[in-house]
């Protein structure tokens, strides 16, 4: 199973700005004074091992959006936040308007920034697609319908092509869909959010956003840690620090990069990805945050290591 | 947990030692609270001397936490001194850097709250 991400940010996408993309640009330029970089090669290698991923890169701005590569004829996407739209244009790139489709869609939720790119969602408007949205909330479909209703959006839901479906799980109850076993797990934030842990062939993936941790709930803290056993891969909502998550953000609904690493460790779980970005925070601050929780699992380390990546738009995984 | 308390100079000093994670966290909030339901305006000023503290996890800094914003609206003082390197940085990565006054070490602490008044 391999995860590629193209929405990342949280509760809103942002974009570069200008000023920004100018300090990329004196950061690295700066950098290669007295390298003679006199040929496209030489700057290239320059570029792609001599600066930070932060400079040379971006880690995007769309909403949350991922979708899972099996050995199946299925597509598999968890949340249609903004990154929704680059996803289904490549999509339609490979496959064509010719040839039909059946993507399955695991909703984490139904808060704005993870339907907002169903609309732009090119597949919907090509017959002979089947669009199967998945998840637990039983306003499922009444907020994909209202989404689209005027006046908040010229194409009425009812004008799409594809075939929609919605299929209401059970949280706790594992489901075999597209050839995963997919068992969804209730999490704490505003209106509920669901976490869903796939399992195929040996390997699992859990996808875990929007989740806030109350760190003195020891209950719920056990069953997280089983929810991640042994997971390949657990896609976490670290939007904050420790310090914001539990006093002026509590009860915002996320969590911190040291809760993720926490409930990882106790979990033996292989790879922990921080997802659902602040969008306050620029790229710089990310990469900080990056190295910073990298820091913490090693010095609070019992076990193997605990891998840690940041997502960012373009980011494949591989369970 | 036993934290130890003494009085030196205005300040009451509090010393918890070892781990604080899951495991005993509740008996560290448990041990810290008299002391700072008693930490008010006019009264002794607590210091947390935690050089003999060798891991904090989220659930023992969220007790520092709550502790922090009751002593806030009492209008009292909590300070923390004697970090070690490894218990330092946990607090920088989780930004309770940020959340407390930390000091090299008792002495130093005691000496600003005394110069503080």
């Amino acid at each position: 199973m391999k995860l590629r991400f193209w929405g990342t940010r949280g509760s809103i996408p942002i974009a570069l700005t200008a000023p920004a993309i100018r300090g990329k640009l004196i950061t690295a330029l700066s950098g290669a004074i007295g390298r003679g970089l006199d040929t496209p090669e030489k700057i290239a290698h320059y570029v792609d091992n001599d600066l930070s991923f932060d400079v040379r890169g971006t880690f995007g701005g769309h909403s949350s959006c991922v979708d899972l590569v099996t050995t199946g004829d299925e597509h598999v996407i968890f949340d249609l936040g903004s990154g929704a739209r680059p996803l289904g244009q490549a999509m339609l790139d490979r496959y064509g308007p010719a040839s039909p489709q059946t993507y399955h869609v695991f909703m984490s939720h139904v808060h704005w920034d993870h339907i907002m790119g169903f609309p732009f969602f090119a597949p919907v408007y090509i017959p002979g697609n089947r669009i199967v949205i998945h998840g637990c909330h039983d306003v499922l479909e009444a907020a994909f319908r209202r989404q689209q209703a005027a006046p908040s959006f010229p194409v009425d839901f009812s004008q799409l092509a594809a075939t929609i479906e919605f299929d209401l799980m059970v949280p706790g109850k594992r489901q075999r869909i597209a050839g995963l076993d997919v068992t969804p797990k209730l999490q704490r934030h505003e209106g509920d959010s669901y976490g869903y842990r796939v399992e195929a062939n040996g390997k699992c993936i859990v996808y875990s956003t929007d989740s806030e941790h109350k760190v003195d709930d020891h209950e719920e803290r056990a069953s997280f840690v089983e929810f991640f056993r042994d997971a390949d891969i657990v896609v976490f909502d670290a939007m904050y620090a420790l310090a914001d998550a539990i006093s002026v953000k509590a009860d915002w609904g996320h969590s911190s990069n040291i809760v993720g690493v926490e409930l990882c460790q106790a979990a033996g779980v292989r790879c922990l990805c921080m997802y659902h970005h602040e969008p306050a925070y620029d790229d710089e601050r990310i990469a900080a945050v990056l190295q910073e929780t990298r820091r913490f699992e090693e010095i609070t380390r019992s076990g193997p290591p605990l891998q840690i990546v940041s997502a960012y738009d373009g980011l494949e995984l591989t369970a | 947990m036993d934290l130890k308390p003494t009085h030196q100079g205005s300040a009451t000093v509090l010393s918890p030692a070892g781990r604080i994670d899951h495991a005993t966290a509740d008996a560290f909030q448990g041990a810290l609270q008299p002391h700072v339901d008693q930490c008010k305006a006019g009264h002794a000023p607590i210091v947390l001397d935690m050089h003999g503290l060798d891991y904090i996890s989220s659930v023992g800094l969220r007790v520092l936490m709550m502790a922090a914003r009751q002593v806030k609206t009492q209008h009292g003082r909590m300070v923390i001194s004697g970090l070690t390197p490894l218990v330092k940085e946990v607090f920088e990565i989780s930004r309770f850097n940020l959340v407390f006054e930390l000091f090299e070490d008792r002495r130093a602490a005691i000496a600003a709250l005394g110069s503080d008044g």
